[in-house]
């Protein structure tokens, strides 16, 4: 199970350096989305795939699953969604200011 | 008892969320955040000076006991930057009073500058990795906010680079936490330092903490900050002092973290790393800061700079270096805040950003002209500024270690900024002015004296080190014997 995930997070990852390396700037943004579920899956494989109960104080299991990378990727999964709205909305205004999305018409400033 | 280590953080948040609501009485937000920065002064006063007394403080979030819970801890080190931070940021809302306008204060600038100060000051004191990885991103996302308020096309330019390789950095952040949660299956870094000098730091460890100096690098600037220069010099000039001032210590602090409390194993690989990183970013810097003839690019370079010299203190690891660095740590925050005040003023005052077309400013400007003289003299080092002693203590470090080809290329450094700013003072001050007596732009007083109280504290480091003196070494201490550290966190 573990090496299944870990492939998945590989191609994840592939797809997303195609995407960032793209002149356009929406896919750019996809691609720093993908590229924030590759890791959180990756964060939930190092920390071990499900091997016991839920981890309640005081249920009867043996063993429990580790309730930490849980925890951590519920944190990371917010803070990613802010920052890609605000990439989304900070896209939105530069297009709106400079009329492009492509990015290498955006490089550099005027009196370079 | 300890709980007092949490105030530094959640005042600024409080003050933040609390300033949301107030959004249309300006005078009543000005009031409060300067209230409120008074406040943190004053609490992260009291417990650096309890730090001296009773030792590292820590406080377990909801009783859970280390290494389950997640904590702060509160040391010299963090703590004589968290003052700095307050210190600063203060000044910089004092300036921000008379510079900014009425649009960006009522559009949530002074919110997101405590958000932003809540972020440092978390990331300063947090304890656990996956903390300081959040208190990151309050930090971040907060910059992010400030480096776009005002909209003009070239901050948007800018800041999407800005924020698409800030992205990418908390994606290796992330990348790092997971495999080292893998490996040795914890987070909190007294734990990570006892466990990782169990296994011992084996080729997969390295690796992993190479991975951390990748991360910290692209947020310190150090050798990768190619995106530097172009999103420091975007915002209006109080943000880029805050940013100059602030935001590349905390990826430095997170570094020295790190490289001497968990990974500091296999200098060989890690700390020759650092080192030949810094020499690198020094070189960078000091070309930048000679080929530029726009005030913000050579202003910017010159953080580019600064950051090489305060790792090449890390790279050489030994006590003294390591006092040295903070030393120039306290002493860079506060002066290039300074620098990035006097630019901005400069370029509020003719209009142009270029150095060629102004000059003559001392004439109509004396205090400033002198100002910027001050701030040259302490950024090259001149003994009784502030520059001076920890360029001293990381010079004699690096001759102890041997390091001469390091020492050699920071001090040649200091020359570059020396001329680098003596361009500015030769084009801009001296000369016949420019500014006819028409056009003379009166300078406000509410510009001038945030800048003459920061002329003035880097004046009063350079003569009173004594008086941090007992702080620094007690910092350095605590950083190159990571055991005191261990002990106060995982003691009963």
């Amino acid at each position: 199970m573990e090496t299944l995930i870990t492939i998945l997070v590989g191609v994840l990852v592939t797809v997303a350096v195609y995407l960032l390396l793209s002149r356009n700037l929406v896919r750019v943004i996809l691609g720093t989305a993908i590229l924030s579920h590759a890791v959180h899956l990756l964060l939930m494989t190092m920390g071990g795939l499900k091997k016991g109960s839920v981890p309640i104080i005081g249920e009867e299991a043996g063993n429990y699953t580790d309730a930490l990378p849980q925890a951590l990727i519920l944190t990371a999964i917010v803070i990613s969604f802010a920052v890609t709205a605000f990439l989304l909305v900070l896209a939105y205004r530069t297009y709106k200011e400079t009329g492009s999305d492509d990015l290498s018409v955006l490089r550099g400033t005027e009196d370079e | 008892m300890n709980n007092m280590i949490v105030l530094p953080m959640i005042i600024p948040i409080l003050t933040g969320v609390f300033l949301i609501f107030l959004r249309p009485y300006v005078k009543i937000q000005r009031v409060l955040s300067i209230l409120s920065i008074l406040v943190t002064i004053g609490v992260s006063i009291y417990i650096l000076n309890r730090i001296q007394t009773d030792g590292i403080l820590r406080l377990d979030f909801g009783g859970w006991l280390p290494p389950y819970g997640i904590l702060f801890v509160a040391d010299s080190f963090a703590m004589l930057l968290v003052v700095t931070t307050a210190i600063i940021t203060g000044i910089l809302l004092f300036y921000a009073f008379s510079s900014v306008s009425k649009s960006f204060e009522s559009m949530f600038f002074y919110p997101f500058v405590f958000f932003l100060i809540a972020g440092v000051n978390g990331s300063f004191l947090t304890g656990d990795l996956f903390n300081l990885f959040v208190c990151f991103e309050v930090m971040l996302l907060s910059s992010y906010v400030l480096i776009t308020l005002g909209g003009r096309k070239v901050q948007l330019v800018e800041s999407i680079k800005y924020v698409s390789i800030n992205v990418l950095s908390s994606w290796f952040f992330l990348v790092a936490i997971a495999y080292l949660y893998g490996t040795v299956g914890t987070l909190n870094m007294a734990h990570l330092s006892v466990r990782v000098a169990e296994v011992g730091q084996g080729p997969l460890l390295t690796v992993i903490s190479i991975i951390f100096l990748i991360v910290f690098s692209l947020k310190a600037g150090l050798l990768l900050y190619f995106w530097l220069p172009g999103s420091y010099s975007a915002p209006p000039t109080v943000i880029a002092a805050l940013f100059g001032a602030l935001l590349t210590k905390v990826g430095i602090y997170a570094m020295f973290r790190v490289f001497t409390l968990i990974f500091y194993h296999e200098p060989g690989i890690t700390h020759t790393l650092i080192g030949v990183m810094a020499a690198v970013t020094l070189i960078g810097g000091s070309i930048g800061a000679i080929a530029h003839n726009d005030v913000r690019q050579i202003v910017s370079y010159n953080v580019v700079i600064a950051v090489g010299f305060i790792l090449v203190g890390l790279a050489i690891s030994t006590e003294v270096a390591i006092q040295g660095s903070i030393y120039y740590l306290i002493h860079d925050m506060i002066i290039k805040a300074l620098l990035f005040l006097i630019a901005g003023t400069m370029i509020y005052l003719t209009g142009t950003a270029r150095i060629e077309q102004m000059s003559g400013l001392i004439r109509n400007y004396p205090i400033l002209g002198w100002l910027f003289f001050i701030t040259m003299l302490s950024l090259a080092g001149i003994p009784p500024l502030s520059g001076f002693i920890g360029k001293v203590y990381i010079g004699q470090g690096a001759i102890e270690a041997g390091s001469f080809v390091l020492l050699a290329i920071a001090f040649i450094s200091s020359i570059f900024v020396l001329y680098s700013l003596l361009r500015i003072f030769m084009n801009c001050f001296w000369g016949e002015t420019i500014i006819n007596e028409d056009d003379d732009v009166p300078l406000k007083k509410g510009i001038l004296i945030p800048c003459v109280v920061l002329g003035i504290l880097t004046i009063a480091l350079g003569l009173g080190a004594e008086g941090i003196a007992v702080y620094v070494s007690d910092a350095a201490h605590t950083l190159m014997n990571p055991e005191i550290y261990i002990e106060a966190v995982l003691q009963d």
